[in-house]
């Protein structure tokens, strides 16, 4: 607020001016001509008299000569000084005016709005800087999860479209540099409520400064960036940035893990995946013979690293190996949409093909010109344009790789759902059947949705009864938090995958495993099955239903009667 | 050399002369006090004020301050005056034209705080 009134301040001083000398000459001019009164004696205007008269020349020109007749001599000085005092007039208004619309001060009043807002808010929020594809799409998930997100983005265009957008809570944005620390502060960097930071811009050297700032203003907040290339992630990781998302890494270890532990792998995009979307059929990547990788930038050197390590045979295709670099072995030069490349590179005897290059014309070539070639190809296609996904997905390929879309779901995990990451690193180490056992148990719970990802705190608010029932000594099982609140016989359609006690982990529990106050439980299943979970943790009703099976009067006058029933059957 | 500060250094001590040469001479007698010369007090009071719209450092804000007491003084000596010679038809008695000499002396008073001011800012800056 200071800036505005001290930029007006400013702007208004000249103006100012110019009124005050124009009224003070004008005032001056008439005190010293001299007049006549009513009765033609030599009459001079008081400074008073003057002032009220100039006041109200200069401001409407509908006047009289008061108090008496003007002589010509006071009419030539008013004629003057009526011109001067209007052109001042016209000065000073244009020029509020203009400052009005001025751009730098209209961009100074939204800034202090937003400012002013985001100091205000009360609930945690995720401090969100860039709104391309990932900032839009991780948006979308925090908010319909009734989450708070406050974003930041060097286009006015994308920052105004957030109002159009229709999404579930109030996002204040800010059209501005992220890597300026005061937008940064005004953003609720430092705000007690500010629950993490993501830093989605798409320029490296933005995204480093971003991690730095908020780690070096509020070490405690949660700070999670992309990065696309190694330096930059070695330079965030050094100072202590919670989490670096390079799409390209991450997208190889998912092909790796693929490779490896199929089930895993499905298991992870069933758990993943964001709510509403369609269950995926299990992919295996097949080995008995090599494949060919179109691209080798950052993308398709992550992937030919890890095929390496499965130990498959790649062979690369590259048309512009001097800006690339290529491989040692194994290397064709060409773009890979023509089929005399692909031949060379042996299309025939592939097992697998990579369409990894930057533009998504090419990629989709390059699978079409191999699908001509050797229909049964395992087929991995990178988009790297949103607008493009109706093409990419009519080309049926095996996988595709879409980098927002990649980041923007890693990044909802770990904001809405952390526990989920710590159960994915979890099940890294558990062998390939538990995988495949508890892929077929989720799938039982869940039609062709995925499944809900829950997590649930055993505390007072959320399951205060629940708690309070633990924190007397009571005894309550996973089992029991499974029932069905309507029917205890009957389990609700729903899993418990993870439960965090201080510093242990129990994952997947028995049913019964019984439960702690202060638990923190990961939970997944269908919606309904959330819903009546509700009733057991926080109506105390409910609970002794579900752990003794009677359904227990509640009032004063059931209870009386019901003991008296008692009696009489006894 | 600054041009601004010339200006303002300008009209901050012309402000203090008038106000002095208005203020000079018996405090009832209103022979010893020229209307012109309150009313140029005024002007030029006003013109040192806005000058120093907008100025965001602290020497500024202080001036900003002492420059609106001495207005307040002076446009209550002149808000007197009015009165006792148009409305109330008094005429400038000895009471009267005491009480305006007076405001104007507290108004000289913060005009010589405003000099000071200046006279400090340009020590410091001289150092």
């Amino acid at each position: 607020m200071e800036n505005i009134v001290f930029l007006i301040l400013r702007r208004m001083r000249q103006p100012l001016l110019t009124l005050l000398v124009v009224y003070a000459v004008s005032i001056f001019g008439l005190t010293v001509i001299p007049g006549q009164d009513a009765d033609g004696n030599v009459w001079y205007m008081s400074v008073f008299h003057a002032f009220y008269f100039v006041s109200y020349m200069a401001t409407t020109i509908g006047f009289g000569e008061i108090p008496y007749e003007f002589t010509d001599g006071q009419r030539i000085w008013v004629s003057l000084s009526l011109y001067a005092s209007v052109i001042s007039w016209i000065y000073a208004f244009g020029t509020i005016l203009a400052l009005v619309q001025d751009r730098a001060f209209q961009e100074a009043i939204a800034e202090n709005r937003f400012a002013r807002y985001v100091r205000k808010m009360r609930e945690p929020f995720h401090l969100v800087c860039g709104y391309g594809e990932t900032g839009t799409a991780l948006v979308q998930a925090l908010t319909s999860r009734g989450q708070h997100a406050v974003v930041i983005d060097i286009d006015e265009a994308r920052t105004s479209i957030i109002q159009l957008q229709d999404l579930r809570e109030f996002v204040p944005a800010l059209h501005g540099d992220a890597a300026v620390t005061r937008h940064l502060e005004e953003a609720g960097l430092q705000h007690p409520s500010c629950a993490g930071v993501v830093a989605l811009t798409d320029n490296n050297e933005v995204n480093l400064k971003i991690a730095i700032t908020a780690k070096l203003l509020n070490p405690d907040v949660k700070v999670i960036s992309r990065a696309d290339s190694h330096d930059v992630e070695d330079n965030m990781a050094s100072f202590g940035t919670d989490h670096i998302v390079d799409p390209f890494d991450t997208f190889a270890a998912y092909l790796a893990v693929a490779f490896q532990a199929p089930c895993l792998y499905l298991l992870q995009r069933w758990l993943t995946g964001r709510e509403g979307t369609a269950l995926s059929e299990p992919v295996y990547p097949p080995r008995d013979g090599h494949w060919i990788v179109c691209g080798y930038g950052r993308f398709g050197r992550a992937i030919c690293r890890r095929l390496q390590s499965e130990g498959i045979k790649v062979i690369v295709v590259e048309s512009r190996p001097d800006l690339t670099g290529r491989p040692e072995t194994g290397f064709v030069a060409g773009r890979g949409t023509e089929a005399d490349t692909l031949t060379e590179a042996g299309i025939e005897d592939a097992a697998g093909l990579v369409a990894g290059t930057d533009d998504d014309a090419n990629n989709l070539s390059i699978v079409m010109t191999a699908h001509a070639l050797n229909s049964d190809l395992f087929v991995v296609v990178r988009q790297n344009q949103h607008g493009n996904h109706n093409i990419i997905a009519a080309v049926d390929a095996d996988m595709v790789m879409h980098p927002s879309a990649i980041i923007a779901d890693k990044i909802r995990v770990l904001l809405a759902t952390p526990m989920l990451y710590e159960f994915m690193s979890l099940a890294l180490y558990q062998e390939e059947t538990w995988a495949c056992e508890l892929t077929s148990r989720v799938s039982a719970l869940v039609n062709e949705e995925v499944p809900v990802i829950c997590e649930r705190l055993v505390a007072p608010g959320d399951a205060s009864v629940l708690h309070d029932y633990l924190a007397q000594g009571g005894h309550f099982t996973v089992g029991d938090l499974l029932r069905d609140p309507w029917q205890r016989e009957q389990s609700l359609k729903a899993i418990v995958l993870l439960i965090r006690r201080r510093n242990d982990r129990i994952l997947l529990p028995d049913p019964d495993a019984p439960l702690k106050a202060g638990d923190r439980l990961l939970v997944c299943g269908d919606r309904a099955a959330f819903r009546r979970m509700r009733w057991t943790v926080s109506h105390r009703h409910t609970l002794d239903y579900v752990m003794t099976g009677e359904d227990r009067p509640q009032s004063w006058i059931w209870r009386k009667l019901t003991r008296r029933n008692h009696y009489k059957h006894q | 050399m600054n041009p601004e500060k010339v200006v303002f250094g300008f009209f901050i001590i012309l402000a203090l002369t008038l106000n002095f040469g208005f203020f000079v001479g018996e405090i009832e007698n209103p022979d010893h006090h020229h209307l012109y010369e309150l009313f140029a007090v005024v002007v030029v009071n006003l013109i040192a004020t806005v000058l120093k719209f907008g100025d965001r450092s602290q020497m500024g804000a202080l001036l900003l301050a002492t420059s609106l007491v001495a207005i307040l003084q002076l446009i209550a000596a002149a808000v007197v005056w009015t009165y006792a010679v148009h409305v109330d038809g008094t005429g400038l008695t000895p009471i009267v034209t005491a009480s305006i000499v007076s405001l104007s002396g507290g108004a000289m008073l913060a005009n010589v705080v405003s000099v000071v001011l200046l006279i400090i800012e340009t020590v410091m800056l001289r150092r």
